[in-house]
């Protein structure tokens, strides 16, 4: 028996907006961007919430319906939450008749899509609350299985899941942390004594999520026969396909046959008795674990290097997460709940991979996610958010007696 | 058909634009052609090559020549003010200009079209930079459309130029021949071989300086070379540019001339009281800021300004160190306050223009000029004529003109942090920089430069007759 895995990650960040050293002192509205350009947040959020959240939403509640043994999980951050109350109310109606279903996982996450873990560990788990008292609120429900920003993980992690009292903890199923290991099993992770750990089938998800309308690929098309016959050979308990959710519609347009792909993999892996669809809490209680994984490095779902290269990997990144979190303190004794709301939007990750220089001096490969021309200008705009967020602290400070 | 005859003639790609600049007092664009050609006639006639001209221009070479000629115009000359390329303008400025000027035409009844041209760019990268640079910068000026102004070799765009100076020459009437820099001086080589009338070659900056003396264009020297070699006199805006020019280009010194450039209301509007004083924001919270403005290349210095900064920081932690300008060291500069832990406390507000320009110079507490190789520094003027203190490198040649400003070598970095903070902690050091740089700035204006290129042409035409 081998069960489907599905995880589905929904975020949108605040984007910051093109912020000049004259703003600094004069303008601390960072996000609100109301051009026709990318960093319009309200309007990225309905263009993607059009051209993906809606019909996939749709087809998935679909799916749920005429597959009683359809499963599919979905991890919300808290900014996304809030962005989707605000701009698209519709979308997280569908969510939650979803959620409904009771087929439905929630996973627990921070609620501002931060590296906060690896920076501030209080608060990590500020945001951590956070973001279980608005899934609670929306969702009613309470998330058991954790998944850290960029699906990153640690050893400490796991072990903070496992005295936490999450089940499980998900990450990348990368080759060099697993060996001759497969994703494909449950494991459980180096100190923790009940949380187990939940594996990302990269070459499946991948198929889906990247290759899915590459012409290049050997493969292309990729039909539901195909990976209905992939999957039937893969071995082990679990295949955890772990993506955006946005690869439906958005990543992977609709005109590449991706929505019919996704309508049909549930009947077409049916078919097969030994296969069935579980949540990652499902798997967990279904499988014993195989092993123990030891990962003393910091390891993510991102590029080939699968670390946190991609946003704290050069110096401009990370003088600003290091400036960032060096603000906490202050920003915490304020006791501005606008100045710490800022500091913490200003904490997701999207931020630093925005200043990614990794591949080339232009960033190329980065820029299809950036709305910046170039990582100095996200940078720029970023650094001088920074020094108004000191400034609002000075003023707070004088006010103070 | 009312093309320009130039342009079949010479079957070039670009075209021959004149700009008939200048005027009175009032300085109205409007009347830009129909005056110097109303005009001409009795006065003596300056057939001047040049490149640039604000608006359309990329830095001091178009601003000096922008300066130099309205004050010329003032003298009892009739100036013809040379561009190599006509720069379509979308503001209705230029239009005015030029469907008034379309009517001209010459004693043989060709048309030559006068216009002055508006166009805002975004760098200031052009006559200033090395040719290679040139080639390979992004932000080289450019039509809307993307497609570069000057193409990407500005070497041969220059000996193009060149050829067409003589054509100009034999149809515009005139008695001296001025070019400026290396772009203009095979125009004015070529005019002063077709008329025989004398030629002055003025100097803004030379190769050595764009380059930082690292790696010159062979090109280039030559042309330099070539030009100061074929001119009467050559002028010089500072007496380290004259050194340069006797040193390494072999000219003797009785034939250079030094002119230091100017600073008035025509090249730096007076700051409105009513524009915007956003920068004082960072001052009322505390903050102190040091500001560099010019192009971020490797003879402006700005490594040795986030340099000094550093050991700044160390002492004075409410200072913020603003690098405004654009340049192909924009971005190592970011990568390097990152590395040395200062990258919260130098900001980079881009190519700063207009409004944000006056409020950068004014509202900054200290301005520094690091420059290694810095032929004049107009920057430096501006900054003083507001009233904010600077500190400007040894190897810069307004600091022969500012006697008062606090120099430095720009490689002394040590030095450069202590200048700032002593200024930056002494409010009396500062309100007598403040003061002293006013006067001084109010003494080297653009009429003072003109007046002595006047009697430079008056000595010259003489002569000739």
């Amino acid at each position: 028996m081998a069960s489907i895995c599905i995880y589905l990650q929904i975020h949108q960040p605040y984007r910051l907006k093109h912020y000049r050293v004259f703003d600094v002192g004069n303008d601390s509205e960072y996000f609100n961007d109301a051009g026709e350009s990318d960093l319009n947040n309200g309007r990225i959020l309905r263009k993607v919430a059009e051209k993906s959240y809606l019909p996939t939403a749709l087809l998935l509640l679909r799916m749920l319906e005429e597959h009683p043994g359809f499963r599919v999980s979905l991890s919300l951050s808290g900014i996304v939450v809030k962005q989707l109350e605000r701009d698209a109310p519709e979308v997280l109606e569908l969510f939650k008749r979803m959620v409904a279903t009771g087929r439905v996982e929630i996973l627990g996450e921070t609620y501002y899509h931060s590296l906060a873990f690896f920076y501030s560990l209080p608060e990590f788990e500020r945001q951590v609350a956070k973001h279980r008292e608005l899934i609670a609120r929306v969702f009613g429900v309470e998330p058991r299985v954790f998944r850290n920003t960029e699906l990153s993980y640690r050893n400490d992690l796991g072990t903070w899941a496992d005295a936490q009292g999450y089940a499980g903890v998900i990450t990348e199923g990368w080759d060099a942390i697993l060996g001759w290991r497969s994703p494909n099993f449950v494991y459980r992770p180096k100190g923790a004594s009940q949380a187990r750990l939940l594996l990302k089938n990269y070459r499946f998800s991948d198929d889906i999520a990247f290759r899915f309308s590459s012409r290049a690929w050997g493969e292309w098309p990729l039909t539901v026969e195909k990976f209905g016959q992939w999957v039937a050979a893969a071995e082990g308990d679990t295949i955890n396909l772990f993506m955006d959710f946005e690869t439906f519609g958005e990543h992977q347009w609709r005109e590449t046959g991706i929505f019919d792909f996704l309508e049909h993999l549930p009947r077409e892996l049916s078919k097969n008795p030994r296969i069935d669809f579980k949540t990652p809490s499902e798997v967990i209680a279904a499988y014993e674990p195989k092993d123990e994984v030891d990962i003393p490095h910091i390891l993510t779902w991102a590029d080939t290097d699968r670390d946190l290269t991609a946003w704290v990997g050069n110096d401009l990144q990370r003088s600003a997460i290091e400036k960032l979190y060096g603000l906490e303190t202050g920003v915490l004794a304020s006791s501005d709940t606008k100045l710490v709301e800022d500091w913490r939007r200003l904490q997701t990750s999207d931020h630093f991979y925005y200043m990614c220089t990794k591949w080339s001096a232009d960033g190329d490969v980065h820029a299809y996610f950036s709305p910046y021309a170039s990582p100095y200008e996200a940078f720029t705009s970023y650094m001088s958010a920074l020094v108004d967020l000191e400034v609002r602290l000075r003023r707070g400070e004088a006010v103070s007696p | 058909m009312n093309i320009p005859f130039l342009v079949n003639m010479l079957a070039f790609v670009f075209s021959l634009f004149v700009v008939g600049a200048i005027l009175g007092a009032a300085f109205s664009r409007t009347e830009v052609g129909s005056r110097v050609i109303a005009q001409a006639r009795q006065k003596l006639r300056v057939l001047m090559f040049g490149w640039e001209f604000p608006p359309f221009n990329s830095g001091g070479l178009g601003v000096a020549c922008l300066g130099l000629t309205r004050s010329l115009a003032n003298k009892d000359l009739d100036l013809v003010f040379v561009m190599p390329k006509r720069l379509p303008g979308p503001v209705p400025f230029a239009k005015i200009v030029s469907a008034q000027i379309d009517q001209t035409q010459t004693e043989d009844g060709r048309t030559i079209t006068y216009s002055v041209t508006d166009y805002s760019i975004n760098s200031p990268v052009t006559p200033y930079v090395s040719s290679e640079v040139y080639a390979n910068s992004k932000d080289g000026l450019r039509f809307e459309d993307g497609t570069p102004v000057y193409g990407t070799d500005l070497v041969s765009e220059a000996r193009r130029y060149a050829k067409l100076g003589g054509a100009i020459a034999k149809r515009e009437p005139h008695d001296l021949i001025y070019a400026h820099d290396w772009l203009s001086f095979g125009a004015g080589k070529e005019a002063k071989r077709i008329s025989r009338k004398p030629l002055i070659a003025h100097v803004h900056s030379t190769e050595f300086d764009r380059t930082g003396g690292d790696g010159i264009d062979q090109r280039i020297y030559d042309l330099e070379r070539a030009g100061m070699h074929a001119a009467d006199r050559v002028v010089a805006v500072s007496g380290r540019t004259k050194q340069a020019v006797v040193d390494r280009y072999a000219i003797p010194e009785e034939k250079v001339r030094v002119v230091w450039n100017g600073i008035d209301k025509t090249t730096a509007p007076a700051p409105d009281p009513a524009s915007p004083k956003r920068l004082s924001s960072l001052k009322k919270a505390g903050y102190k800021l040091v500001l560099f403005l010019g192009r971020i290349t490797i003879q402006k210095g700005p490594d040795y300004f986030i340099r000094a900064a550093r050991r700044v920081v160390d002492r004075d932690k409410n200072v913020l160190f603003i690098l405004a300008g654009s340049g192909d060291m924009e971005r190592q500069m970011m990568h390097l306050a990152a590395s040395l832990g200062i990258a919260d406390k130098v900001l980079f507000p881009g190519f700063l223009r207009g409004h944000d320009q006056h409020e950068a110079y004014a509202l900054a507490d200290l301005f520094v000029m690091p420059s290694v190789s810095e032929p004049f520094g107009l920057a430096a003027l501006e900054a003083m004529r507001v009233g904010t203190p600077v500190i400007v490198s040894k190897q810069s040649g307004v600091a022969e003109a500012i006697p008062s400003a606090l120099k430095v070598d720009f490689w002394d970095v040590e030095k450069m942090a202590d200048l700032m903070l002593s200024v930056l902690e002494s409010p009396a050091l500062r309100e007598e920089l403040s003061r002293k740089g006013v006067a001084e700035a109010a003494g080297l204006t653009w009429d003072r430069s003109a007046e002595e290129i006047r009697s430079l042409i008056d000595g010259l035409t003489l002569r000739a007759a």
